[in-house]
């Protein structure tokens, strides 16, 4: 084997690769022949480290220094500078790997972004190359496969993950060992494994950088489960809009086969094991159990009422485990490090780490591990960076649609399964949109509404009709016509489409509005009440004026007006039509005395 | 089956462990509303009406699919539970075209009822309303989307029972509608009209192509000679409308009713069936003898027939070439009927009282029209033909009872019970077996091929032959039975196939029986019922001592499988368009 003196890892995932990663990828190689180092130096193909706002994202080992928003051109200089002459390039660093006065070089783990993770799941992501089976068995890859179908009965390997606290990572948290269990238990002789990596949270794609980066792991898990519950087919359930994931999970699936992992006579230890790949059409209510698993069977993808839950009927009537991406990627690692390493991470009743996708009003937007217990604090101002332009953070969304806001007030809650619940949220996927003064939260809670509406499957009446007119009310207060009955009727809908929907989907589908409703009921009055929006959001309530004292009538506001409301002349103030005025506010941004203003 | 012991309200029970909890609950008298739920067809839990507090639920479950479990306790009353039942229904109401007054469903519509029972007095939660274009193309059934609430009950009975699968949900979230596929008519989809999913919508979203206009006009005119035959499964469901029992026998009522509203005869369908077994017996004993196509099957049914074009073209050579009944009286009734009378067959006009969709289609076939003019001018559902009675204000109860017209108003038992499943081929039975073994037989009652099992099967010895015989009702047993047939698994010398569950007596032109009815009646079973009790009181019960038939025959036919009764009895069938595969 040939040893390299640096490696160069190239994410390669869904973000970067749009960012032009795989040109960054051959200009490395064209350099480094230019430099006679391709002996010297390896470049590889990567999974995601996290910092996607950042990317494309390269690092350099054995120094850990990270590139980041690396341009094709950009690489003669790291070539030449860097691996070269052994001198970082400090213009493209990633903004937390600068020390205080000029010296470079921190290691990534100490940056701030890193610093409070803890990487168990996303434990290959960026670091292997995903498309490489020895790469991930140099990390530890399947040994754990090897010392459950050597050394470990299915009993022994479920009370492994039971002792180990694992709960479910897609949504409600249930746990995993006592699924495992259920599963295990039902008698049939048919069982199915199913992962669910429908992930369709808006902004979250936690699931899409493991099997992207980390394709081994979940096969591993599956295979794990398999013998577990005593099932010989798996199925992933994969978004069909993922299609680096499908192609990296079919590589892997092919190379476990072709090694033994897979596949009949797994490890000749007389245990076989197959998965097969499901493409989901894009429905986000797949992602709910028993609609992903009647979508496998062939069917419009729609949740039946439970019981009978998926370990006693699951697909085709079968006993059947299912699990997500995140949860099975924990699998191998409590198998290997046993499951007292595991229940040491984490609080008393939330074991582990969770992958959050941080994203919306924060410096640092991408991906995070964080070891549950992390306070909302610790993610948003030391690994989030805080919020942008010197705003205020107002409040963080959590659990996709079918979470909630936390407000600032409870900034210091450690986030675990049941804080969230208890605040009105919910874990969810792992989806964190964080949101600063300028957010209106009637706004958002229509922004989460319109996206259920869309997404209800029609099944059941609530949800069908009735977040339909959740959503007509929004609509109604956020265009300044609303009326003080319409709130009540809001939460009348919301607390009774909780109670009676079909499924998870909608029974969870009003928490945006009751979080909002909790924490921010105030600004609903002042949109019904006094027909404003605070956060100067909602168009109907806003209008843009023209300070004269300040106006210099140089007509600027006018030129750019695309809906040409603004008139004057020389000499006097210019004035909006504000009938005609469509508040898209950029004569504000355009005027360059800043005479305009934004009227709340 | 081992019992559980649960508790409901507070009372304690003991059920079968197989039990719903709203199974449980109708044991111990506790009603509990339901509104997509249909016993056997659709139970899917998807309405949202039968929710109930489960003890360490978060949310509520709906009770016509929750499991009882040993030690489960329910509540299906309380503030919170009758709150939420409420908004469901005022969502629903809100999303629901409303104008009951006009509204074909008017007394028998389920959810004005539950609107009625959950004391709904304003709708808080009005907003957009769905409005999509009615489908009234297809020539038996009308669809109104704007009616439906997405129930299902159609498309359970559609895909589930009758595997046809014309219609599904299309769309999602509040854009779902019930539809053929890509927003097609029902006419453009291999939908076969046997009207199932009329029977089983709870709302007025779909309902037969009204023909009641076209005979009030007929019997206005007064060029027209306008007669009528009703078939054998109408008389026993009639009464139905007009609030009698399930089961109860009106042939004479509905005589009565019928010559009051003033068609000119009033002629039974049965004898027609006579001729049907006399002209079917003779092709099963000359295919029996001559090595031809075998199994021969029936082909009384429409909704079969259309579904046996789309779906099993490969038999269409084991149908038995005649008409069904109505038509053949329709062919005589212009020629025969006409000649005798001196009547212009143009100047006839000729009404079928049904309890049948798919007849309504089946007239219209370019075919079925012997002596140049249609042989059926207008069908009648059962249902049509009670609006009309009420229409013109005839008190159906109180009517005394009338017998049919001659000629061709004696009918025979045989034909009575083509009204239930099983019927033809025992009808069938009754006369192959005198014609075979050349004498009366006694023992005339075929038990083997009764009772509402979807498949039965009987061996029949007659003489030297031992007859092979299938019977299957609903379109779902009806492609079982094919497709063993077709694997070869099976074969048999006579099949029947009825395209509806039960047969003619719950045809697609029957009362509408609500849910909970349905629940604890079976309609078909009560239906056939009073078929048989009609049969046993009939003087004459085999088709061929019919002496109208005999007559018919001698003066005009010939014999069965002449060359007069193949022009007008006879027909042809031909392959149709279907979808490439339904599972």
């Amino acid at each position: 084997m040939q040893i390299y003196r640096s490696h160069v890892l190239i994410c390669n995932d869904s973000t970067c690769a749009q960012l032009d990663s795989g040109k960054i990828m051959e200009e490395f190689g064209a350099q480094l022949k230019k430099n006679k180092l391709e002996n010297e130096v390896k470049v590889l193909t990567a999974g995601c480290p996290g910092m996607c706002e950042q990317g494309p994202v390269v690092v350099v080992y054995p120094e850990g220094t990270v590139y980041t928003m690396v341009k094709p051109e950009n690489v003669k200089e790291i070539v030449e500078e860097h691996l070269l002459k052994r001198k970082i390039v400090k213009r493209l660093l990633h903004k937390d790997m600068m020390e205080e006065g000029d010296t470079p070089a921190k290691a990534l783990d100490d940056t701030k972004y890193f610093k409070k993770q803890l990487r168990i799941a996303l434990r290959n992501c960026g670091i292997i190359n995903p498309e490489d089976i020895n790469e991930y068995i140099e990390h530890d890859g399947y040994k754990a496969l090897e010392k459950v179908l050597t050394g470990m009965t299915p009993l022994e390997v479920i009370d492994t993950v039971k002792k180990s606290g694992l709960r479910g990572r897609g949504g409600g948290g249930f746990p995993t060992g006592l699924k495992w269990e259920f599963a295990y238990k039902s008698q049939d002789d048919e069982k199915y494994v199913c992962c669910n990596a429908d992930e369709g949270d808006p902004g979250a794609f936690m699931d899409r950088s493991i099997l992207e980066g980390d394709p081994h792991s979940i096969i591993e898990a599956m295979t794990i489960a398999g013998y577990a519950i005593g099932s010989k087919q798996g199925f992933i359930y994969v978004r069909a809009e993922y299609p680096i994931a499908v192609k990296r999970l079919d590589i892997a699936i092919q190379q476990a086969k072709e090694h033994g992992f897979l596949g009949e006579n797994v490890l000749n230890t007389g245990f076989s094991f197959d998965i097969e790949l499901r493409l989901g059409a894009g429905a986000f209510v797949c992602g709910e159990e028993t609609a992903l698993m009647t979508s496998i069977e062939g069917k419009r993808g729609e949740p039946r009422p439970r019981p009978p839950f998926p370990a006693v009927k699951g697909l085709w009537q079968k006993p059947t485990l299912l699990n997500n991406v995140e949860t099975y990627a924990n699998i191998p690692v409590i198998i290997l490090k046993g499951p007292e390493w595991f229940a040491s991470i984490g609080t008393e009743k939330s074991k582990g780490t969770k992958v959050f996708a941080i994203g919306g009003k924060i410096n640092n937007t991408g991906l995070i591990e964080i070891p549950m217990g992390t306070t909302l604090r610790e993610v948003i101002f030391d690994i989030g960076g805080g919020i942008p332009n010197g705003k205020k953070f107002k409040a963080a969304q959590t659990g996709g649609p079918s979470g909630g806001c936390i407000p600032a007030s409870h900034m210091d809650t450690p986030i675990e399964y049941d804080t969230l619940v208890q605040l009105g949220s919910m874990m969810g996927s792992g989806g964190l949109i964080v949101m600063d003064e300028d957010t209106c939260m009637v706004d958002i809670a229509k922004f989460f509404l319109e996206f259920t509406v869309d997404e209800s499957c029609g099944k059941c009446p609530p949800c069908r009709i009735g977040t339909k007119r959740m959503l007509e009310i929004l609509e109604k207060i956020t265009s300044g016509k609303g009326t003080e009955e319409d709130i009540e009727k809001l939460e009348i809908l919301a607390n009774n489409i909780k109670l009676s929907a079909l499924c998870g989907l909608g029974q969870t589908a009003p928490n945006p509005v009751l979080s909002t409703l909790r924490y921010f009921r105030d600004e609903y009055e002042a949109h019904v009440k006094e027909k404003k929006c605070p956060a100067g959001v909602c168009k109907s309530m806003i209008h843009y004026v023209i300070n004269e004292a300040l106006c210099k009538s140089c007509g600027i506001c006018a030129r750019n007006c695309p809906v040409n409301c603004i008139s004057g002349q020389r000499g006097e103030p210019y004035v909006i039509a504000q009938e005609k005025c469509i508040k898209c506010g950029t004569c504000m941004v355009k005027c360059p005395f800043k005479a305009i203003f934004k009227n709340v | 089956m081992k019992m559980v012991n649960i508790k409901i309200d507070g009372k304690e029970l003991q059920v079968p462990e197989n039990y719903t909890i709203l199974e449980a609950a109708r044991q111990a008298n506790i009603s509990i509303p339901t509104l997509c739920y249909l016993k056997g067809i659709n139970e899917i839990g998807a309405c949202r009406m039968c929710i109930v507090e489960v003890k360490g639920s978060r949310s509520f479950q709906a009770a016509c699919v929750y499991p009882v479990s040993e030690g489960l306790e329910v509540r299906t009353q309380s503030p919170a539970i009758r709150e939420a039942r409420k908004v469901t229904l005022e969502l629903i109401l809100s999303n629901h075209d409303r104008s009951c007054l006009t509204c074909v469903r008017s007394r028998t519509c389920e959810l004005q009822k539950l609107a009625e029972e959950l004391n709904i007095k304003d709708i808080r939660f009005n907003g957009e309303m769905q409005r999509k274009p009615m489908d009234d193309f297809s020539p038996s059934i009308v669809r109104d989307p704007n009616k439906c609430i997405l129930c299902r009950r159609c498309v359970s009975m559609c895909k589930n029972i009758q595997k046809v699968a014309a219609i599904d949900t299309v769309e999602r979230g509040f854009d779902t509608i019930v539809s053929p596929i890509y927003n097609l008519s029902l006419n453009e989809v291999p939908c076969v009209t046997c009207g199932q999913c009329i029977n089983v919508c709870p709302v007025g979203a779909l309902r037969e192509k009204d023909s009641t206009e076209i005979v009030w006009d007929a019997l206005a005119n007064k060029d027209l000679h306008l007669v009528v035959q009703t078939a054998p499964a109408v008389r026993v469901a009639l009464g139905e409308e007009f609030g009698m029992p399930i089961g109860t026998r009106v042939t004479g009522k509905m005589v009565a009713a019928l010559k009051q509203l003033g068609f000119a005869k009033v002629f039974d369908t049965d004898t027609a069936a006579d001729l049907t077994i006399l002209e079917e017996g003779t092709e099963l004993i000359n295919r029996i003898k001559e090595g031809g196509k075998l199994p021969l099957i029936t082909s009384c049914s429409p909704g079969w027939i259309k579904f046996c074009e789309h779906f099993y073209p490969e038999f269409l050579d084991n149908l038995s070439t005649c008409k069904s009944p109505h038509e053949m009286f329709g062919a005589l009734l212009k020629s025969y009927y006409a000649e005798k009378m001196g009547i212009d067959p143009a100047k006839m006009f000729v009404v079928s009282v049904m309890p049948c969709t798919a007849k309504k289609f089946e007239r219209q076939r370019p075919e079925l029209a012997s002596t140049g003019y249609p042989d059926v001018d207008a069908v009648l559902t059962t249902r049509e033909l009670a609006r009309m009675i009420r229409e013109a204000g005839i008190d159906f109860k109180s009517l005394p009872d009338e017998t049919f017209d001659d000629p061709m108003g004696e009918a025979t038992g045989a034909g009575v019970i083509f009204g239930a499943t099983g019927g033809v081929m025992e009808a069938a039975l009754r006369t192959v077996a005198d014609i075979l073994t050349g004498k009366s037989n006694e023992d005339i009652e075929y038990t083997e091929v009764r009772g509402i099992e979807g498949i039965k099967e009987a061996k029949i010895k007659i003489g030297d032959l031992e007859l092979k015989a299938a019977v299957a009702h609903g379109l779902g047993n009806a492609r079982k039975l094919l497709d063993r047939i077709k694997s070869g698994k099976a074969d048999y010398h006579f099949v029947e196939i009825m395209a509806c569950p039960g047969g003619c007596v719950n045809g697609g032109g029957q009362p509408i029986q609500i849910s909970e009815v349905r629940s604890v009646v079976d309609i078909s079973k009560e239906r056939a019922k009073a078929i048989y009790e009609e049969d046993r009181d009939m003087p004459i019960r085999k088709s061929h001592e019919n002496p109208q038939v005999q007559k018919l025959y001698k003066e005009y036919l010939g014999e069965p499988g002449s060359h007069k009764a193949h022009e007008l009895l006879h027909t042809h069938y031909a392959p149709r368009e279907s979808y490439p595969d339904i599972p």
